[in-house]
């Protein structure tokens, strides 16, 4: 995939099988619901529609392996989804401002999030999971005020084709949105020097600040940066409902996390890495959409995010070779 | 006639083929202070940590506690019920909590009981501080006390520990005091002194590990001088003079094949007093360190050394802004670093490059692969065409790995596989790399096998007789001795004294840090 060191196992095949086990375990989950389902799961509109669907979720898990690789949990990034989305609605809707105005308002929304969240895990100095445990709150309690809690529909309709309306492949632009992040951040982390001075600050924090990288500067980028993906991901799903839902998106985060941790079992083993949390996060949705074919009942979605997170976190302590983990 | 407090025989300890210590034997009388002396690597911290319980020693060896027969390891509740406790040179104490918790830890987490009696948890604790007249507060908290009282609370609590453990009347107890001083003034080890005083007079022993040859001779009993893994000398404190335990210290000067003449012939010839001045420092001071002023000359190898807690170690942390200095400032060239104000990527900028001691938390990443850690300082030169080329990079650090002896020369091996010395060359081959002006090396080889320790000189000789300036911070005075044109000695974070030119030798270094010490 690139020629950036996969730090090598017992041996080169198992190291391949472990780079690639996730994929063969979402060809299993998609062979099994198959079988059992030949009818209705196997068709070309359902996986279109769950890659369309799932795109916010994918766009967060993305944004939340940014701060992740470098050491930083940001948890305020399902309140920030809601928050872009209630922006557009508000605005574009309520106010009758263009479309255009909401959406940049919206991702500056995103980037004020992020300085805050910065701001005080990185000036102040507190650990990133309580400032942005607080910040989620904040945001989600401005949210409901906003928006008076309620669902705003009939979003700017050019918006909303361009979102999911028009299609490529017969799969909604909204998937393509996913997609070009995770280029992106490939990109960033596999080929430019930023990528790694943010691996360097993850895995050791002391010993980048002592090879002359900015270690401040880097983590407040990551922040700032988790932040503004994460209203992207907002005006995605907004685009993907054509409206803007105040509580909703919130229900992103956890599948999110589980997929980036999930995510770092494979591709690139022990690391946080664009492709293998994509693939995680459409790995989950298939369970997901899976399931709830067979009719099964509400909570199990609960309970299987939640499964998924842990199971999740134990494959990438182990494929970290179970040292003590560096985030914080 | 009483049982000596302590008695080992025959105690010896190998790590893999090194012998750290080599029938070793020690006894220290009932209510003695007994200090334990001897250089870098004599065995002294290895002597402590058996018998702590931390190391196992090699089978064979004979302990007496009190005439009593003791197996090591010991646990820590074993070692309380005889009536060992220790104090090691950072105290364990916790600072966030009060003086009260800390002293009565062991009864406070211990189990067995449902709840904590706080009222005669803190009587008991009040008590013990009464006992040896310490005016200290057992409600505020560690953090709030000055670092002499906290080495006395450390010990009024080890000695708490082993009050209870009595013969009759007579206390059965023993003091194990690992480094307690490095860091307090002349005041505070008086009344450091004074307690350890009470406790011997309270009926227990101490045994008292230091590098300061004055305080032994003033507060010991009786001393043992380890040198290389064996005793060299167990004497009356008051019979022995200065000179004669440093000759135990040092043993005696090698004559012939000192560490100068075995660098294989790289050695650049000794730079010429002439040779333009590449870097000044002025004025540096830091918390631990006391105004220091330097001329580096150009390929110009310096050492620093002195005894533990004399501070020598900071100038290259000030230097590299790695920790802040309080004032000073560095003239490289034309250029002024404020050094209060300056950040290790400033410093990087400026041309200096800092190989800290501590190889896996602080010099190298151990969980990422050699390739990514020796390029890291400049990645920018791989940087063309919008991408990090990777090609490149690997055939650049493979050719480093090579020219470096790294064994195995695998660069995606992760840091944290390869040897002591090996981890060492690829930290210092990623410096070398970027070719610094001024390299800051900290125990460049601390921890490494023979071989990689030549390869390490080697490379760090022909840095230098490129126009490259070393500061080498290190305790160990064979190095020193066989790498730098001159060395500076410190003591109580102050430079006291310049060994150079034909007198720079091991044993003038050694007389040199003791000497500090006492002026």
């Amino acid at each position: 995939m690139s020629g950036a060191p996969v730090v090598r196992g017992s041996s080169p095949v198992a190291a391949l099988v472990e780079r690639f086990a996730l994929v063969g375990a979402w060809l299993a989950v998609i062979a099994g619901f198959g079988i059992a389902l030949p009818g209705s799961f196997l068709t070309w509109q359902n996986f279109a529609v769950m890659f369309a669907s799932q795109a916010p979720a994918a766009l967060l898990a993305l944004a939340l392996i940014v701060p992740l690789t470098c050491g930083d949990y940001d948890l305020s990034g399902g309140a920030t989804v809601t928050l872009a989305a209630v922006i557009l609605g508000v605005l574009n809707v309520n106010h009758q401002e263009p479309i255009g105005l909401a959406l940049a308002l919206a991702l500056a929304a995103g980037v004020l999030v992020g300085t805050v969240n910065a701001f005080f895990i990185v000036y102040v100095r507190i650990p990133s999971l309580v400032v942005t445990l607080g910040t989620a709150s904040l945001v989600t309690g401005f949210v409901q005020w906003f928006s008076d809690s309620s669902t705003i529909s009939g979003l700017d309709a050019t918006f909303v084709d361009w979102i999911i309306t028009k299609q490529l492949f017969g799969i909604s632009y909204a998937f393509y949105v996913a997609v070009l992040v995770a280029l992106l951040l490939w990109y960033v982390f596999e080929y430019t020097p930023l990528g790694r001075r943010m691996l360097f600050v993850g895995k050791g924090r002391e010993v980048a600040r002592l090879n002359g990288i900015r270690v401040d500067h880097v983590r407040a980028g990551a922040l700032v940066a988790s932040s503004v993906l994460a209203t992207l991901a907002g005006i995605v799903y907004a685009g993907v409902l054509g409206s803007a839902d105040p509580f909703s998106g919130l229900n992103f985060l956890l599948p999110a996390f589980a997929a980036a941790f999930l995510g770092a079992t494979s591709i690139k083993p022990g690391r946080f890495n664009a492709w293998g949390t994509f693939i995680a996060v459409y790995f989950l949705a298939s369970g997901i959409t899976g399931l709830s074919m067979f009719g099964i009942p509400l909570w199990v979605t609960s309970a299987f995010n939640g499964a998924a997170l842990i199971v999740a976190v134990t494959l990438s302590q182990f494929a970290r070779g179970r040292v003590e983990s560096d985030l914080g | 006639m009483t049982e000596p407090a302590l008695a080992l025989r025959g105690l010896a300890k190998s790590f893999g083929g090194a012998r750290a210590l080599d029938g070793v034997d020690l006894t220290v009388g009932a209510r003695e202070i007994h200090g334990l002396l001897g250089h870098n690597g004599s065995g002294k911290s290895t002597l402590v940590k058996v018998l702590s319980g931390y190391h196992a020693p090699d089978p064979g060896a004979e302990l007496r506690l009190f005439g009593e027969s003791l197996r090591l390891p010991m646990t820590l509740v074993e070692q309380r019920a005889r009536g060992l406790a220790f104090v090691h040179q950072n105290l364990g104490l916790v600072p966030q909590l009060s003086v009260l918790e800390n002293m009565r830890v062991a009864d406070i987490t211990g189990g067995g009981r449902p709840f904590i009696d706080w009222r005669a948890q803190r009587r008991a604790a009040a008590a013990s501080l009464r006992q040896f007249g310490l005016p200290i507060d057992p409600d505020q908290p560690v953090s709030s006390l000055t670092p002499v009282e906290r080495a006395l609370v450390a010990i009024v609590r080890a000695f708490a520990a082993i009050a209870s453990n009595r013969r009759g009347r007579e206390l059965h107890g023993l003091l194990v005091l690992d480094e307690p001083t490095p860091f307090l003034a002349r005041d505070d080890v008086d009344r450091l002194f004074r307690l350890m005083r009470q406790v011997v007079s309270e009926g227990a022993s101490v045994l008292f590990i230091s590098h300061d040859l004055d305080e032994v001779l003033e507060i010991t009993d009786r001393a043992t001088v380890l040198r290389d893994g064996r005793v060299a000398g167990s004497f009356e404190t008051r019979q022995a003079g200065r000179e004669r335990i440093l000759e135990l210290i040092a043993g005696h000067a090698p004559v012939v094949g000192s560490g100068r003449d075995r660098g294989g012939g790289v050695r650049a010839p000794p730079v010429a007093r002439s040779a333009e001045v590449a870097f000044e420092v002025r004025d540096l001071a830091g918390p631990l360190l006391q105004p220091l002023d330097l001329a580096l000359r150009r390929g110009e190898i310096v050492g620093l050394t002195g005894l533990l807690g004399s501070g020598y170690e900071r100038v290259l942390h000030h230097l590299f802004g790695a920790a802040p200095a309080t004032r000073g400032v560095l003239q490289a060239g034309a250029e002024r670093i404020d050094l209060p104000s300056l950040v290790p990527a400033d410093a990087v900028r400026a041309g200096l490059a800092f190989l800290p001691g501590d190889r896996q938390g602080a010099s190298g990443a151990g969980g990422l692969a050699v390739l990514d850690n020796v390029l890291l300082p400049d990645l920018r030169r791989f940087f063309g065409g919008g991408r990090l080329q990777w090609p490149r990079m690997r055939a650049h650090a493979r050719r480093l790995a090579e020219r470096h002896r790294v064994r195995p020369p695998d660069v995606d091996m992760k840091l944290a596989s390869l040897s002591g010395g090996n981890a060492q060359k690829v930290l210092l081959a990623k410096w070398l790399d970027v070719g610094p002006r001024l390299l800051l090396l900290e125990e460049p080889t601390q921890g490494v096998d023979v071989g990689a320790r030549e390869d390490l000189w080697n490379a760090i000789r022909e840095v230098a007789a490129g126009g490259t300036v070393v500061l080498c911070a290190s305790s160990d005075l064979e190095q020193l001795e066989a790498l730098c044109d001159r060395v500076l000695v410190f003591a109580r974070g102050r430079c006291r004294a310049e060994v150079g030119g034909g007198s720079l030798s091991k044993a003038e270094l050694l007389r040199q840090c003791y000497a500090a010490v006492a002026a």
